[in-house]
């Protein structure tokens, strides 16, 4: 094989990138068209209203886009007081031992685990609990998806975060230990103002995981159409009500949903952008 | 001496990494066939660099520009084509680097594989047996040629490397300080080969130990800032160099 | 100092916390799915809801199994590898090869989008791809559902691991006269066979147990089938149709199980062969 073929070779398989993302833009937009045109754009993303009553067809994505937020944050809060030790124990304290590889192991073994089973976990175990803890009279709502999907992301978020106090260097901790300082206040002044950004960024990538996670939601945030009114209420994200619908709507229906996809991928895209550039500056710097 | 062409002749060679710094500047100097020729100087001198211009390895990097002409038999290699050129130049790099996959047997026979040319089974017992030979490590590796080349020692595998480059009959040899990573004893075995090797191939190397240079090159070359301050017999630059900077190299007034 | 050890137990405390999610989901999975797993749970297809109702009337365990789901899941899967791996491992190598070009660049950027879109969204797509022009579910659609998910992470371990390797090997290769080519196919990727490797099984890991993409494209089906052209079942996608399915929720935990031992078992065998090879 000469270079020039392998060149082109090379290119024609890289093609397909571009040929994916643009098919993925493509489809979603030409089939999003009916309801956005139907509905008018700003109306769409605005309409808490979803009733397929034939005839009188109302489609709204509001109560999607809040249920999708109300998780993501609700996840993200609850993600932090565990990722958080995690790094600090496997970047930090025990830094290169053999139980900080074993607790790494253990958050890997986490993220592997199918969103499906997530699901039935948060179903049969964590819902009877909020049950019995009178939280919520059904179980399941924002509040139990949430949960379960904090659980999901504290190995992302863990293990980038970590990745970056490994890195604030040594003679820096060293300079402030010298000077008296205790372990936590090297952790509270050095540590987080130097790895601050790239932990930040970590928590981005993790919040861009959250955002899509599919089944998991749909098993435990209730499935009602409505906007939550509170933490423990119920609910559907984005993911879940197209998780939910997809198969059996047409029509308008269809393209309300697909419109929903829409907006789910351009959030996660730019919510993914916005992290990756942060850790790559995180990282230069 | 006048009608004989030089097997390797630079000249104004000129190679810079960036528009502003030029790392070799105008260098001109013709290699004689069959000699070992040294290239010294201090660190971030530019001989490796002139070095790699030989192989055109410098094409690898598209912001390094290299000028003037390099002439190979008389034929200017930066208009030929790098494959063509780095059959007819070997090249043998500072950290041995056998390819981590592959047996002895097929690291010697490599760069046939490379060039999609094939081989007999004969035709190819016969080429390892000779490379391995004409660098001395037959008898030790003989019964271990099914063994991945990286289960030799360090030394083993420089010469496994040259055996490699050797295979390919190249004009000229090129090495760019082979010893720095071996031990004493290695570079000792290195050196001796090397004085034995000079009668197939004419061999070009950058070392940073002027004793090396002495005890194994004919031809010295001294460079300094990316120019060539000096060029001439080994013998002679050690003895009584012309220029005051390469006495202050050899009388290690300059690092 | 008081607070300095304080906060080192309670860092070791949450730690160890996260810990408990993954021993209560395996020790549930592994609790109520023990003794779900017998040969014939592998060997045959789920039972209808009918005769599962019955049986449980009559207070027998129910009949079937999931056969129908991993012969799906194989056929799926391999035809995802069969396009995902070569197309990732040559649009890794151009990655690695052109890293600082504008294309290549760009198409770095789209490798990232593609692997942080959620995979409900690659479902939609596939369907509006492939369901709809070929006028039906098939196996064929959730391959290639599967095969877009795991593009971009066989492209990123494809790359990475060309990228670390010496670049005195690849010198060395050239020097000898080999073009760009055969340097590629005989020296660099051999010797990257192990970091591709690992990505691939970790590829195979993530996407087994996707669900929701499946659902728009392969359906399901309750027998076991091996035309690629009609609806197909897969593990995940019994588990849903269990869950869903009162009468049948008796068999999640065994298909549960099995797809929980199969993905970590992928998960620590390629963490495994990654730590061998990098020694």
């Amino acid at each position: 094989m000469n270079d020039k073929l392998y060149k082109i070779i090379l290119f024609v398989a890289a093609l397909a990138m571009p040929i994916v993302c643009g098919g993925v833009v493509y489809a979603l937009v030409t089939d999003a068209y009916d309801a956005f045109e139907h509905f008018g754009f700003l109306n769409f993303l605005t309409s808490s209203e979803w009733s397929y009553t034939e005839g009188a067809e109302q489609y709204g994505a509001l109560p999607f886009i809040t249920g999708t937020l109300m998780t993501t944050m609700q996840a993200l809060l609850f993600c932090i007081p565990f990722s958080l030790p995690v790094a600090l124990f496997v970047g930090e304290y025990f830094k290169g031992t053999k139980i900080a590889s074993v607790l790494s192991t253990v958050t890997d073994l986490l993220a592997g685990i199918p969103s499906i089973i997530y699901g039935l976990w948060g179903f049969y175990t964590l819902r009877p609990i909020i049950m019995a803890l009178n939280i919520s009279p059904q179980g399941s709502g924002v509040l139990t998806a949430s949960l379960v999907l904090a659980i999901m992301i504290v190995p992302y978020a863990a293990s980038l975060s970590a990745e970056f106090i490994k890195m604030v260097p040594n003679d820096l901790k060293e300079g402030a230990y010298s000077l008296g300082a205790t372990r936590a206040e090297v952790v509270r002044k050095v540590i987080f103002p130097v790895a601050g950004s790239g932990i930040f960024s970590s928590y981005v990538l993790a919040i861009g995981r959250a955002l899509g996670e599919t089944m998991t939601v749909t098993m435990l945030i209730g499935n009602t159409n409505n906007i939550p009114d509170s933490i423990t209420s119920t609910g559907n994200s984005m993911a879940s009500i197209i998780a939910n619908q997809f198969g059996e709507a047409d029509d308008l229906r269809l393209s309300s949903l697909i419109a929903i996809g829409l907006i789910l991928f351009l959030i996660t895209a730019l919510i993914n952008m916005v992290g990756k550039i942060m850790i790559k500056r995180a990282r230069i710097a | 001496m006048e009608s004989v062409t030089p097997i390797l002749e630079f000249k104004n060679t000129c190679v810079s990494y960036t528009k502003q710094t030029m790392a070799v500047k105008y260098v001109s100097a013709a290699i004689e066939r069959n000699t070992i020729t040294a290239i010294m100087g201090p660190s971030g001198c530019g001989k490796s660099t002139l070095l790699r211009a030989v192989n055109l390895m410098h094409n690898l990097y598209p912001n390094i520009r290299v000028d003037g002409e390099i002439l190979l038999n008389g034929e200017n290699i930066l208009a030929m084509e790098p494959i063509d050129v780095r059959r007819r130049v070997g090249m043998v790099f500072q950290r041995p680097a056998p390819f981590p996959t592959m047996s002895i047997y097929d690291n010697v026979l490599s760069g046939f594989v490379l060039n999609g040319i094939r081989l007999s089974k004969a035709e190819k017992d016969a080429t390892v047996e000779r490379c391995l030979r004409s660098v001395a490590l037959w008898d030790e590796v003989k019964d271990v040629l099914n063994k991945k080349g990286t289960f030799l020692s360090g030394g083993q595998q420089q010469r496994l490397c040259i055996a490699r480059a050797l295979a390919m009959k190249p004009d000229v040899l090129l090495m760019d300080e082979p010893t720095s990573a071996l031990d004493p004893i290695a570079t000792k075995h290195i050196e001796e080969l090397l004085l034995e090797l000079q009668k197939e191939v004419t061999i070009l190397i950058v070392t940073h130990n002027m004793g090396q240079a002495r005890r194994i090159s004919s031809k010295s070359m001294f460079m300094y800032l990316g120019e060539l301050v000096e060029y001439g017999d080994t013998e002679t630059m050690f003895t009584n160099p012309i220029d005051e900077r390469t006495k202050s190299y050899l009388t290690g007034k300059m690092g | 100092m008081a607070k300095d050890k304080l906060m080192l137990w309670g860092i070791c405390l949450l730690a160890a916390l996260t810990a408990v999610p993954l021993l209560a989901i395996l020790g549930e999975v592994l609790l109520r799915g023990y003794d779900q797993l017998s040969w014939s749970f592998f060997t045959e297809p789920t039972p209808t809801a009918y005769k599962a109702m019955k049986a449980i009337e009559a207070g027998e365990p129910i009949p079937g199994g999931i056969a129908n789901g991993i012969i799906g899941t194989m056929i799926m899967l391999g035809m995802a590898v069969v396009v995902a791996v070569p197309l990732g491992i040559l649009c890794g190598a151009f990655l690695a090869e052109n890293g600082k070009n504008r294309f290549a660049q760009f198409v770095s950027y789209l490798t990232d989008l593609l692997q942080g879109t959620p995979s409900v969204i690659i479902g939609i797509i596939t369907y509006i791809w492939v369901v709809v022009p070929m006028k039906g579910y098939s196996a064929i659609a959730g391959s290639v559902a599967l095969c877009i998910m795991m593009l971009p992470l066989i492209i990123r371990s494809t790359e990475e691991t060309l990228k670390i390797l010496p670049a005195s090997l690849k010198e060395a290769g050239l020097a000898l006269g080999g073009n760009n080519a055969r340097v590629m196919m005989k020296v660099q990727l051999p010797a990257a066979f192990g970091g591709i490797f690992t990505g691939v099984l970790l590829a195979i890991s993530r996407v087994i147990g996707e669900t929701a993409p499946l659902m728009f494209t392969a359906l399901g089906c309750s027998f076991v089938r091996f035309a690629v052209d009609k609806p197909i079942s897969a593990v995940p996608l019994l588990i849903w149709e269990f869950f869903n399915d009162p009468n049948l929720q008796e068999l999640i935990w065994g298909a549960s199980l099995f797809l929980l031992l199969f993905v970590l078992t992928l998960n620590i065998l390629s963490k495994y062969l990654a730590k061998k090879w990098n020694q």
